[in-house]
C-alpha cells in the first residue's frame, strides 16, 4: 500500500486531539482512577539507605492499628517466579532485574522495603511511618567521577541498542599527527523523567484468579507478560487496559516496582489494590544516566574532518547493564575516514538507568556538536558551514545508504528563519544593556523505526468506524492521527472514528516508544482499513446489476461514506446498503504491518534536526535566557502538523530543560538525589520559554514505513542543549562542558 | 503523616487555648505545614485551624504605616493599592515567590513562619540537627547549592527561605504576637534567629503565640527601591541569592539606605555599616561595591555554595543601582534591569 493512498481531507491537515475533549473534563481515566468495590490501598515504604542489609524489620506496631490489611515485606510475600529471565521484560537490559522485596539487602537509596496495605490511602499512609526498619550500613558508591576508572566495556548487549561500530581508519595515528585539535570532556548529569501522572497501578482482582490491570505504561503488552511470567499466571487471567498515561518520555517502558507489588497484594489478599507513588518516589527509580564523555577530533584548514575518537562513560547499577547510544551519533552526522567511538558502563549502587526522552542521543549530541562548535571558532568557519563541509551522505558507521535523509534543507530552511546570515561570528560581540546576545546551532539525529504492529478495523452498517491496536498514547496524540489515517482511508468524517488503545484485548502492538509508534500502528491501521475497502469492493460487486462488478480498487474511490466509480463520482453506493445487501453487521479487519526486512537490511533511516538557538546572558550575574529557538525537523512524512508541532516544541522544551535546569543532586557520602521533589529538582517553567518555532522539511520516504512516516518524538530535544551551549559560547566565549549551565558555571 | 486532630477557633482567646495543647500547630495556608506533614517532618498532635480568626484585613495606622493581618493571603497583600503605593518593595518580593497558586493560599504569618529549604530537613532519611536536635548536618560536606554563607554555625547552614520576609526586613516591619502571656511586638531583625547550637529555633516567637499582624512603619521607601531575586531558573524557584534594597534620595545623594540579602542566611540579612556607608554617598560602582563588601563581611561558603559569594556582592550592587536609578526589577520581566 503506497503512502498516497491515505492523503485525504485529514492527513496531513493540523487536527485537535480527538481525545482533548476527555482529558479537560476529567473523563480520560489514568491508572490511578480506575476503581473497585473494597478497593485497598497501598503505600511503599522506602529505604533511607543505598547499600546494606536490612537487619531487623518490625512490623507489630504497623500490623495492630485497626484497617491495616496487611504489610508486605521480603519476609512474608508470596514466592514469584525463580529465574531472572522470568522478570526480564520488552526492554530489559541484560542482567538481573530488580525485584521489590526480594530478601533483606539494600542495592539503592530509595528501594521499597516494604507495602502498607490498609483500607483507606490516609490510613496506609500514616501506618507507613510506623514499618520500623534497622540496617547494617554499607559505604555506597556514588560518584561516578571517582570511580570511572573501573569502566567496563559490557559483556552482553542490549538487545535492539547498538553497540559502537568497529572503528574505521586510524583515529589514533591521525589524531597525534595533528596540529588542528579540540579535545575535551563533557559532563551530563542524572536527569529523571518528571511525567506529570505518577507512577501507579490499580488492580482488580475479579475473582478465580483473574486480575484487571490499570497501569501507568508505555506498553500493556508488556505489562501483561512480565505479570505472567513472574506470577505464573495465564494469558487470560491478566487483562492490562491503559487508555491514557500522563506523560512518560520513556519512565513507563519497563514495568516499575509499583506494578509488580500491587498484583502482589491483589493475589495474595484477593482483594482490589491501588498503589500510587509519591512524587518523591518517583525518584527511586530509572533515569537519563549520568555519563561523562571525552572528545578527540582533528580537522584540516579548510574544515575537513579527520579523525574523531569520542568516548562515554556511563553509569549503570551494579544489577543491570543498561546500555543506550551515546557516541554513535558522531559517526553517523560526521563524515570522517578516521572514526573511533567507545562507550563503557561504570557500576554504582543506584537503580538501573532507564530510556528517557531520545535516550543517548542528546547526551552525545551535546559533547560532540560542542566540540564541533569549538573547532568552527579554531578554523573561522561558520558552524553550519563546517557542518556542511563533513556532510555525511550515506550511515558510514554502518555502511549504508540513507532511506531519506534532508537535512541539508533543514540547515539552509533553519537558517533563513532565524536569520543565521546576520551573525557576527565573534564571541562577544553583541551586547544589549546588559545582556550578551549570542547565536549557536547543532545538528540533532534519532532513528527512524518501525515496529510490527497489528491493528482492526471495524466498520458498522450505520458508517461508523472503529479502529483499534494495543498501543498507547503516552500524550503525543496516537488517538487522533490514527483517527485521521482510518478517516481518509474510508472517506469518513474524524467523528465517525473511534479509535481504541491501550488494552490486551485489542490486537498486538509493541511498547510505544523510540518514536515508532506514529510509523508502526499508523501503517497497521491503515492496512486493516485497506482490508475493509476490499472487502466492501467484494461484497458491492456481488449486489444485483452492480455497477462495480468489473472494477479493480483502483478503479474506485471512498468517499464520504459511500464507495464510488472513481471516473463517474455519481454512481456509488454507501458502505450501509452495501453491508446490508449481503446481511452483514459489520466488516471487522485484522491486518498486520511491518518495516520491509529488505530495507532494513540496505538501508539506514534516521530523523535529524537542525537547531537555531538565541541566549542573552546577564554576564555579571551569569544567568541565560532562551530567546528564540528554531528547530528544522526532518521526519518523513508529519500526519498531523499540530501535534507534530507539539511534540517538538515539548522536546525542545525538554532540551531546555537539559541545557539549563535538570540535575539531579547526589549525594556520594549517602547515595542518594537530595533534590527529589519539584521544588529542588527544576525543570523548565513557561518564564523560561519564549520563541520556539518548529519546521517540518519537506522529505518523502517510501522506504521507513508504508505511510511515508519517520517518527517525531524524540527528535525535538535532540540537540537541543548543545545548540544552546553554543550559543552561550558565542554571547560569552565561555565553554560550559557541565550541564546544566547555571548561574555558578557562568560568574 | 501522622494522625492528629482538628480545632477551628473563632476567637484569638480560643486560638491560644487550643495552641497550648503539647504538640498543637497553628494551620494557615497550609502550603508549608501540610507538605513537612507529608514528609513527617511535623507531626503535630491538634491542627489548629486560625484562618477564621479576625486577621485577614489591611488597615491604616494612626502614624500611617499599614498593618497586614496574619491572615492576609500573599496574593492580596501584593496587589493590595496601598501597598502598592506605599510599600512596592514589599509587593515586588511578594510575587517574586513561589507561584500565583501558592501565594492565593499563602497567609503573612504563615510566610515569615515558613520552615528553610534544606534538603536534608525533608528527607526523614538523613540526620539532621533542625529536624532532629543533636542527630548532625548533612548539609555540611553534603549537597549544599542553597545553603547559607552568612551567620551559619558548626550545627546548621541553612537559610530562611522567604522573600517576602527580605522586604519586611528592610522595611523594618514590626511582628505583633498575641500568646499566653499576652501581647507583644518584636521587631523583625528580632524575629528570625541565627542558628548557633539551636538550629530547631528559627524565631523567637515562643510557643504558643500566634502572629496577629506585620505592621509597616509610616516611612516607606516607595520611589527608589528594587526586589532582585537570582535563582535557577526565571521562575517558581527559592532565591540562591537576593536582595531588597530602599534608598531615600535626597537629589542626587543617598540620604539612608536599607538593603537586606535572603537566600544567603538563617534570616534576612542586614549589616547596619552597609547602609550607614551609603549615607550621603553619590551613587556609583565603587560607593555600592564598598557596601556590598560589607554586606558580605565574613561571608564562608561551603563547597556547593561558594559562589553565592561573588554572585551576592555583584547582584547587591545591580540592585543598587537599580535602585538609585529608579529602574526597580519586576517579578514579570523576564530580563535584569
Ligand atoms: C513549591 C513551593 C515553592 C515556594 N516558593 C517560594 C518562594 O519562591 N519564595 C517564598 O518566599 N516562598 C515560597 N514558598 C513558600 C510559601 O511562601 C510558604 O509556604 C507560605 O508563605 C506559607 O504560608 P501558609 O499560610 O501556607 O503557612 P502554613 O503552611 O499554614 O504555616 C506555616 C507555618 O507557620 C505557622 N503559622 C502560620 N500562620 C501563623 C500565625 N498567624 N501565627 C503563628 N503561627 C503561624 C504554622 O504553624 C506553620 O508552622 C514556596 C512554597 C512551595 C510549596
Ligand atoms: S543545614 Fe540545618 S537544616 Fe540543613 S541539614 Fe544541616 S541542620 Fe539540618
Amino acid at each position: 500500500m503506497s503512502a498516497s493512498a491515505t492523503t485525504g481531507l485529514h492527513t496531513g491537515q493540523p487536527r485537535s486531539r480527538v481525545d482533548g475533549h476527555a482529558k479537560v473534563t476529567g473523563a480520560a481515566k489514568y491508572a490511578a482512577e480506575f476503581t473497585a468495590s473494597g478497593l485497598l490501598h497501598g503505600v511503599v515504604v522506602s529505604s533511607p539507605i543505598a547499600k546494606g542489609r536490612i537487619t531487623k524489620l518490625d512490623i507489630t506496631a504497623a500490623m495492630a492499628v485497626p484497617g491495616v490489611v496487611e504489610v508486605f515485606t521480603h519476609q512474608n510475600r508470596m514466592r514469584t517466579a525463580w529465574r531472572n529471565a522470568k522478570f526480564q521484560d520488552e526492554v530489559a537490559p541484560p542482567g538481573a532485574p530488580f525485584r521489590a522485596l526480594y530478601d533483606d539487602k539494600i542495592v539503592y537509596s530509595g528501594q521499597p522495603i516494604a507495602l502498607v496495605v490498609a483500607e483507606t490511602f490516609e490510613l496506609a499512609r500514616y501506618v507507613a511511618t510506623l514499618v520500623h526498619a534497622e540496617y547494617d550500613i554499607e559505604a555506597p558508591s556514588t560518584d561516578l567521577r571517582a570511580v570511572r576508572g573501573s569502566a567496563y566495556v559490557p559483556s552482553k548487549k542490549r538487545s535492539g541498542i547498538n553497540p559502537p561500530p568497529k572503528p574505521r581508519g586510524d583515529a589514533p595515528g591521525v589524531l597525534a599527527d595533528s596540529q588542528i585539535r579540540v579535545d575535551a570532556e563533557y559532563y551530563q548529569p542524572a536527569e529523571y523523567h518528571n511525567p506529570m501522572e505518577p507512577h501507579a497501578s490499580t488492580v482488580i482482582w475479579e475473582g478465580g484468579g483473574k486480575i484487571t490491570v490499570h497501569d501507568k505504561t508505555q506498553g500493556v503488552g508488556n505489562t501483561q507478560a512480565y505479570i505472567t511470567n513472574v506470577f505464573g499466571l495465564k494469558k487470560d487471567d491478566v487483562h492490562v487496559v491503559a487508555p491514557y498515561m500522563g506523560g512518560g518520555f520513556g519512565s513507563g517502558l519497563r514495568p516499575q516496582y509499583q506494578l509488580y507489588l500491587t498484583v502482589l497484594a491483589t493475589l495474595q489478599l484477593e482483594r482490589s489494590v491501588r498503589v500510587v507513588l509519591t512524587r518523591d518516589q518517583m525518584f527511586t527509580f530509572g533515569h537519563r544516566p549520568e555519563t561523562i564523555q571525552t572528545v578527540s577530533f582533528s580537522a584540516r584548514q579548510d574544515g575537513t574532518v579527520t579523525a574523531i575518537r569520542h568516548e562515554a562513560i556511563a553509569e549503570t547499577s551494579t544489577f543491570e547493564d543498561y546500555q543506550e547510544v551515546v557516541v554513535n551519533w558522531t559517526g553517523l552526522t560526521t563524515s570522517c575516514e578516521n572514526v573511533e567511538l567507545d562507550y563503557k558502563l561504570v557500576q554504582l549502587d543506584r537503580y538501573t538507568p532507564a530510556d528517557m526522552r531520545a535516550p543517548g542521543a542528546p547526551t552525545g549530541q551535546f559533547a560532540f556538536e560542542s566540540a564541533l562548535d569549538e573547532m568552527s571558532y579554531k578554523l573561522g568557519i561558520d558552524p553550519i558551514e563546517l557542518r556542511l563541509r563533513n556532510y555525511a551522505e550515506t550511515d558510514e558507521n554502518q555502511g549504508l545508504p540513507h532511506t531519506s535523509k534532508a537535512l541539508r534543507d533543514a540547515y539552509r530552511l533553519g537558517a533563513e528563519k532565524f536569520g543565521w546570515a546576520g551573525r557576527n561570528p565573534q564571541p562577544r560581540s553583541t551586547c544589549e544593556g546588559h545582556e550578551l546576545v549570542g547565536w549557536g546551532t547543532a545538528t540533532g539525529a534519532w532513528d527512524a523505526q518501525m515496529q510490527k504492529t497489528s491493528a482492526s478495523a471495524t466498520l458498522t452498517p450505520d458508517g461508523k468506524l472503529t479502529v483499534a491496536t494495543a498501543s498507547a498514547d503516552i500524550g503525543t496524540g496516537t488517538y487522533t492521527i490514527l483517527t485521521q489515517l482510518a478517516a481518509d482511508a474510508l472517506g469518513l468524517s474524524m467523528e465517525a472514528v473511534t479509535t481504541k488503545l491501550g488494552d490486551t484485548d485489542l490486537p498486538f502492538s509493541p511498547l510505544e516508544g523510540g518514536s515508532w509508534t506514529a510509523a508502526s500502528a499508523g501503517s497497521a491501521v491503515q492496512a486493516a482499513c485497506c482490508k475493509v475497502r476490499s472487502a466492501l469492493l467484494g461484497f458491492a460487486q456481488e449486489m444485483p446489476s452492480s455497477p462495480f462488478k468489473d472494477v479493480t480498487l483502483d478503479q474506485v474511490d471512498f468517499k464520504e461514506g459511500r464507495l464510488v466509480l472513481r471516473n463517474n463520482p455519481g454512481i456509488g453506493v454507501a458502505y450501509g446498503d452495501i453491508m446490508q445487501a449481503s446481511g452483514l453487521e459489520q466488516i471487522h479487519m485484522e491486518e498486520s504491518a511491518a518495516r520491509d526486512p529488505a530495507v532494513q537490511k540496505t538501508h539506514a533511516s534516521y530523523t535529524h534536526s537542525a537547531v537555531f538557538a538565541e541566549v542573552r546572558v546577564d554576564e555579571e550575574l551569569g544567568t541565560v535566557r532562551v530567546t528564540r529557538i528554531v528547530n528544522a525537523i526532518c521526519a518523513g512524512r508529519i500526519l498531523n502538523p499540530k501535534t507534530a508541532r507539539s511534540q517538538i516544541i515539548g522536546g525542545v522544551v525538554f532540551g531546555i530543560g537539559m541545557a539549563l535546569h535538570e540535575e539531579a543532586l547526589d549525594d556520594s557520602k549517602i547515595g542518594r538525589f537530595m533534590n527529589h521533589n519539584f521544588a529542588e529538582y527544576h525543570i523548565p517553567v513557561n518564564a523560561d520559554i519564549q520563541d520556539i518555532e518548529v519546521i517540518f522539511v519537506d522529505e518523502p520516504d517510501d522506504m521507513t514505513s508504508p505511510i511515508g512516516v519517520k517518527g517525531l518524538g524524540e527528535i525535538g530535544i535532540c540537540g537541543t542543549a548543545a545548540a544552546i551551549a553554543n550559543a552561550v559560547y558565542h554571547a560569552t566565549g565561555r565553554r560550559v562542558r557541565d550541564l546544566p549551565i547555571t548561574i555558578d558555571k557562568l560568574l | 503523616m501522622n494522625r492528629f486532630s482538628y480545632a477551628r477557633p473563632d476567637t484569638l482567646t480560643a486560638a491560644i487555648q487550643a495552641l497550648a495543647h503539647p504538640g498543637a500547630r497553628a494551620i494557615a495556608g497550609g502550603t508549608n505545614l501540610i507538605d513537612l506533614m507529608k514528609y513527617s517532618v511535623e507531626v503535630p498532635s491538634q491542627l489548629v485551624d486560625i484562618t477564621h480568626l479576625p486577621f485577614a484585613k489591611i488597615e491604616l495606622l494612626p502614624d500611617g504605616g499599614l498593618r497586614v493581618g496574619a491572615l492576609v493571603k500573599n496574593t492580596d497583600a501584593a496587589y493590595d493599592a496601598r501597598i502598592g503605593e506605599s510599600y512596592p518593595l514589599l509587593a515586588d518580593a511578594i510575587l517574586s515567590g513561589a507561584s500565583p497558586q501558592l501565594r492565593n493560599a499563602a497567609t503573612t504569618g504563615g510566610n515569615l513562619l515558613q520552615r528553610t529549604r534544606c534538603y536534608y530537613f525533608y528527607d526523614t532519611a538523613t540526620p539532621c540537627n533542625k529536624r532532629q536536635p543533636g542527630s548532625g548536618c548533612s548539609a555540611i560536606g553534603g549537597t549544599n547549592r542553597v545553603h547559607a554563607i552568612l551567620g551559619t554555625s558548626a550545627d546548621c547552614i541553612a537559610t530562611h527561605p522567604s522573600d517576602m520576609c527580605v522586604a519586611l526586613a528592610a522595611l523594618e516591619a514590626v511582628v505583633q504576637v498575641s500568646g499566653p502571656e499576652g501581647d507583644r511586638s518584636i521587631l523583625f531583625s528580632d524575629f528570625h534567629r541565627l542558628p548557633g547550637a539551636e538550629p530547631d529555633k528559627d524565631t523567637s516567637l515562643q510557643p504558643g503565640e500566634i502572629i496577629t499582624s506585620v505592621d509597616l512603619p509610616a516611612q516607606h521607601f516607595s520611589s527608589n527601591y528594587t526586589y532582585l531575586k537570582l535563582r535557577d531558573r526565571a521562575s517558581y524557584a527559592f532565591a540562591l541569592v537576593s536582595i531588597a534594597v530602599a534608598l531615600e534620595m535626597e537629589g542626587a545623594t543617598i540620604k539612608a539606605a536599607r538593603i537586606a540579602l535572603g537566600g544567603v542566611a538563617h534570616k534576612p540579612w542586614r549589616v547596619p555599616a552597609a547602609e550607614e556607608a551609603l549615607a550621603g554617598q553619590t551613587p556609583g560602582s565603587e560607593v555600592f561595591g564598598k557596601a556590598a563588601d560589607l554586606m558580605l563581611a565574613g561571608a564562608q561558603g561551603q563547597p556547593g555554595n561558594r559562589f553565592k559569594i561573588a554572585l551576592a556582592r555583584k547582584a547587591i550592587v545591580r540592585a543598587l543601582k537599580q535602585a538609585a536609578n529608579g529602574t526597580p526589577q519586576h517579578a514579570t520581566d523576564k530580563q535584569i534591569q
